[in-house]
């Protein structure tokens, strides 16, 4: 269970009446992305770190440990606290590299 | 409902967002000044821009009875050039005087860099000095945690910083608890792929409850919503909370923060002429 336990107004049975519907959609788009990945012309970024961190993201999906959303935030997010020396690029990337 | 969006970038909205955004129950917006998708030539790039946000902005967005307010500064994205960031920052205390301007912001941090914080330490001794409030952008995706971390971690450190005048903006899940913990006011920022969804956006309200908490499209030249706080109210009516909550996080936070510059007001009901 999460931290926040009980804040939703409402209950389980009422969420999922609602809302199963636009997450079954988000679930399906994901696993036609990876099969998309596994279907490619050419096998030449299995071990990019974007798409390491949404393996390891989809393991914390499903290991029941809760506070789910943090931890996902934190697999895609730049642990460090140092500044940078200078300027590398001016957008970011979506998910942390560490080996940049 | 009626709804203030704290931060809109409506210099690269159309007069027909404004239109829409009134029809929904915008009554006022402030725009922090920002990163134009390009870094601008020189100080007179950010003279023009500033002129906009102080004079042709407020005057479009009256058209409908919106309310247009903005914050002066150099973002964050063109920090790096130090030279260029004195310039700017030479031209905005003559903007402060005016009836419009809140504050200081957007500033922060974009790719954390040793430039980047020494810009937004320059911006926030301009802020003590000429006593305004403070809005701050933290960093995208995966520069947002350690980000809002080195921002957080620099005000705390600063005796002359009231956290309740200060507004650090684009919250995520793993970054509004040490803001909210540190004493500064938050917000949540709409955005359909980049920042946070009202359905997430909800998420937060339910679990850390409203207080100093407040929701914005921040909508821009990229991809956004003008009506992302209308979106926002809609989801919280659908996960069943009442009115009088939703109120107090798209109208009465917003006052409650902004209403802290003595130049804050909504408009006059009674005797503005609208177009819409």
């Amino acid at each position: 269970m999460g931290s926040h336990t009980g804040t939703s107004p409402l209950t389980q049975r009422e969420l999922i009446a609602e809302y199963f519907m636009e997450h079954r959609v988000q679930v399906l788009e994901l696993a036609a992305f990876l099969d998309r990945l596994d279907r490619a012309r050419e096998i030449d970024a299995d071990d990019d770190f974007r798409l390491r961190s949404i393996r390891a993201a989809l393991d914390v999906l499903v290991d029941g440990d809760g506070d789910r959303v943090q931890r996902v935030q934190m697999i895609f997010s730049d642990p460090r606290s140092e500044l940078l020396e200078e300027l590398d690029t001016q957008s970011a990337k979506g998910a942390y590299d560490p080996e940049a | 409902m009626e709804y203030i969006d704290l931060h809109a970038h409506m210099v690269s909205r159309t007069t027909d967002d404004y239109r829409e955004m009134a029809m929904s129950g915008c009554v006022a917006v402030t725009e922090p000044a920002f990163w134009a998708g390009y870094d601008r030539p020189g100080v007179d790039a950010f003279i023009d821009y500033f002129n906009r946000l102080t004079d042709f902005e407020p005057k479009r967005a009256a058209t409908y009875g919106i309310a247009h307010f903005t914050w002066m500064c150099l973002n964050p994205k063109e920090a790096e050039n130090r030279e260029l960031t004195r310039q700017v920052l030479e031209v905005i205390p003559r903007y402060l005087e005016l009836p419009t301007v809140l504050g200081i912001g957007e500033i922060g941090l974009n790719r954390v860099t040793k430039n980047e914080l020494a810009g937004f330490k320059d911006h926030v001794d301009l802020a003590m000095e000429y006593e305004q409030l403070i809005h701050i952008h933290t960093p995208h995706l995966e520069d947002k945690w350690k980000g809002t971390k080195v921002i957080v971690e620099t005000l705390a450190a600063d005796s002359r910083i009231e956290p309740h005048r200060v507004m650090v903006d684009h919250a995520e899940e793993h970054s509004v608890d040490m803001i909210l913990d540190n004493g500064f006011w938050t917000g949540l920022t709409l955005y359909p792929v980049t920042k946070v969804s009202p359905a997430r956006a909800v998420d937060v309200i339910e679990s850390r409850g409203p207080e100093r908490i407040c929701v914005a499209a921040a909508c821009d030249w990229g991809e956004s919503r003008p009506l992302a706080v209308p979106e926002f109210i809609m989801e919280m009516r659908r996960r069943g909370h009442p009115d009088s909550l939703i109120r107090r996080v798209v109208y009465e936070n917003p006052i409650e923060f902004l209403g802290q510059s003595p130049k804050f007001r909504l408009p006059d009901r009674e005797r503005s002429a609208v177009a819409v």
